[in-house]
């Protein structure tokens, strides 16, 4: 059991890891140290570095939080413990109607 | 109607909204007094996470404060956003799985230590309350420029509200409040805003018309471009240039993140959801609602800026359209006519400079700029007291819990019912609002100053401890403990020292490295990581069962 719960936080952290570096590349490099080098690109209107600053690092951030949820569905699917809460969810609602005829 | 008529309807029917809201949830445990009873669906938690984070700042000043910074600008767009990430993925799925009430709970539990519980009182009540000041001031300021009421009484007005919904329901109740609050702060911030742009660029979405052309009633060309020309003409810096140190913008960027993934009325709200997916879910909900309005504000600044600059800029004040006069006499907007020719002269140079623009007129005077008929602009007025009124019961929670929960009853008083203690919640509200009621009306002049202190304490203390305390099960409660107290120490000393020993002192010459009190937070963080990190290695352990409880809030779906 513990060595599951093991390999779990392991996947959960290589997660982690990938998204939080997108993270920081678009927050720190490409919208603040980089973003004079990255103005010389035209986006449309905009230059590139400008928009990362003020719209782009945003809708990133966005994006990267469901792409998290996504993948950390499929690391609950896997260890299976989307069932476990769902048994937690059905014991808890028992309990919160217990606690209403109470 | 008039606009006073219009103004009046808006802001009353959705006062009834709130109020009938508060009357259908009121809390009868401690349990849905603190976190709603668990059971918020994660798109209503999302959208009470939205509102609860959008403030009076974000949804009256902060298009403004964009619209003179330029590209710098961007520290508030992602300081306050890019946080979402951090919480979503470090710290609000493990603290659900955690499964109690307030931070200050875990902070104590975590680190089987009551002095690092009250560390954490200390901070998580003067956090909110420096926070829960300049609400009230808003409720204020609203309703004395678009009602005409007195500011004192707008206060009052105010507070009778939140007082309402707060005592009666806790959490249950501004938690559906605050849902019904971020409709009106959206639609409200959205419908000059996509006016604006398809006035002044053909584009309905303002995040397009923001990259877009202008059309030819205003010349035509990118408006980026035009407003760096008209910038470069009045000796401003280029509008999509930035001016600050990179190092300075780099700190205030991240002290704004890590502020904002370490503050505890935020936080709390990830509490209020059925379970560690729902948390997940509610987190990326929360910002998708907050980045609508936080690209939207970067447009609306630079639509305004364009705008404001041809309206006026060597334009005759005689001339000046009715919103000018109208702003003028709140002082919002102040010309005196230097060199006496009639003209206004608006340029970077203060000596030649005759204009003076308050920066939340960006938003408060958007729709008449614009000419939008009277009721967006009573719109906007239940707008901001929707923002101000969402956030200041959200911070008062927080201190209401903090005072009843983490100091009486996991302190003081354990031995207390449950029924006593949720009586001390509702008495503990009732001081809070007066408190803050207090500050709204006579607001302390260091108000706008703290609000750097409240972000900066929040990135320095909870941030580093919360994470380490999840991501570390080795570490221990000296390491926890030394670590926070260094950053907040060191970050407070830093700040009292050029915000109020020597302001004189307070510009980037004298800064340490070039970093602004605003951004020091960020040093502070390094340093509590730092010290923890050290002190944790030549101490013992935590005991056997504070690891247990590490493994397990890191699997969800394990029993408490």
């Amino acid at each position: 059991m513990r060595s599951d719960d093991n390999r779990y936080w392991k996947e959960n952290i290589r997660i982690l890891t990938i998204l939080l570096s997108i993270w920081f590349v678009v927050s720190f490099l490409m919208s603040v140290i980089f973003v004079d080098q990255l103005d010389s690109i035209r986006l449309g209107g905009f230059k590139l570095g400008f928009w990362m600053a003020q719209q782009g690092s945003v809708y990133v951030y966005v994006i990267l939080i469901f792409v998290y949820l996504k993948l950390m569905d499929r690391l609950d699917h896997k260890y299976h413990h989307e069932e476990k809460a769902i048994l937690e969810e059905e014991q808890r609602q028992e309990n919160a109607a217990a606690d209403d005829q109470a | 109607m008039s606009l006073q008529v219009w103004t009046y309807l808006c802001v009353g029917l959705s006062f009834i909204l709130y109020i009938a809201i508060a009357v259908k949830s009121r809390a009868s445990s401690t349990r849905e007094f603190y976190i709603a009873g668990a059971h918020v669906p994660p798109v209503a938690n999302g959208l009470a996470t939205a509102a609860d984070w959008m403030s009076a700042a974000s949804f009256i000043s902060m298009a403004g404060i964009v619209s003179y910074m330029g590209r710098d600008g961007a520290v508030y767009l992602m300081g306050w956003t890019g946080g979402y990430v951090l919480l979503a993925l470090m710290i609000a799925p493990y603290l659900r799985d955690f499964g109690k009430f307030t931070v200050p709970d875990f902070i104590g539990d975590r680190y089987y230590s009551q002095f690092a519980r009250m560390v954490a009182v200390v901070c998580a009540i003067f956090v909110s309350f420096t926070y829960v000041a300049g609400q009230m001031r808003g409720v204020g300021v609203v309703f004395s420029r678009f009602l005409e009421v007195d500011i004192d009484m707008g206060v009052f007005i105010g507070m009778g509200i939140v007082f309402f919904y707060a005592v009666l329901g806790g959490m249950k109740g501004i938690t559906y409040t605050q849902v019904a609050q971020y409709c009106v702060l959206i639609f409200a911030y959205m419908v000059p805003a996509v006016f604006i742009s398809i006035m002044m660029t053909g584009q309905a979405i303002p995040q397009l018309g923001f990259g877009g052309q202008l059309t030819d009633a205003y010349g035509g060309g990118y408006l980026l471009d035009r407003l760096d020309g008209l910038h470069e003409e009045l000796g401003f810096a280029a509008y999509t240039s930035g001016v600050r140190s990179t190092l300075d913008v780099l700190c205030i960027t991240a002290a704004l993140i890590m502020g904002t993934a370490g503050l505890p009325h935020v936080i709390i709200r990830f509490f209020t959801v059925p379970s560690v997916r729902a948390a997940r879910k509610s987190a990326g909900y929360a910002l998708l609602f907050i980045a609508i309005l936080y690209t939207t504000a970067p447009a609306i600044a630079a639509f305004a800026r364009t705008n404001l600059i041809n309206t006026v800029n060597n334009a005759e004040y005689i001339s000046m359209p009715a919103w000018f006069r109208t702003w003028e006499n709140t002082n919002l907007i102040s010309f005196t006519d230097k060199n006496g020719d009639g003209l206004i002269q608006y340029v970077a140079d203060p000596d030649v400079n005759e204009l003076v623009v308050d920066r939340d007129i960006i938003v408060l005077a958007n729709p008449e700029i614009a000419q939008l008929p009277n009721w967006v602009i009573a719109l906007v007025a239940a707008g901001g007291l929707a923002a101000a009124l969402s956030t200041a019961a959200g911070l008062l929670l927080v201190i209401s819990t903090a005072i009843s929960h983490d100091l009486l009853k996991r302190n003081l008083m354990p031995d207390i019912t449950e029924k006593q203690e949720l009586l001390y919640a509702r008495i503990a509200i009732f001081f809070a609002v007066c408190v803050a009621g207090y500050f709204g009306i006579r607001p302390p002049g260091f108000v706008a100053q703290v609000v750097a202190f409240a972000f900066g304490l929040a990135a320095s203390s909870f941030f580093p401890a919360i994470v380490l305390g999840i991501f570390s099960i080795r570490m221990n409660k000296e390491g926890a403990v030394s670590g926070m107290i260094t950053g907040i120490a060191f970050t407070a000393i830093y700040i009292v020292y050029f915000k109020f020993i020597n302001p004189a002192l307070d510009n980037a010459d004298h800064w340490w490295f070039g970093i602004s009190p605003e951004g020091i937070g960020a040093v502070g963080m390094l340093l509590n990581f730092l010290v923890a990190v050290l002190v944790c290695r030549f101490t013992d352990s935590p005991p056997r069962d504070v690891q247990d409880m590490v493994l397990d809030i890191r699997v969800p779906g394990k029993p408490d």
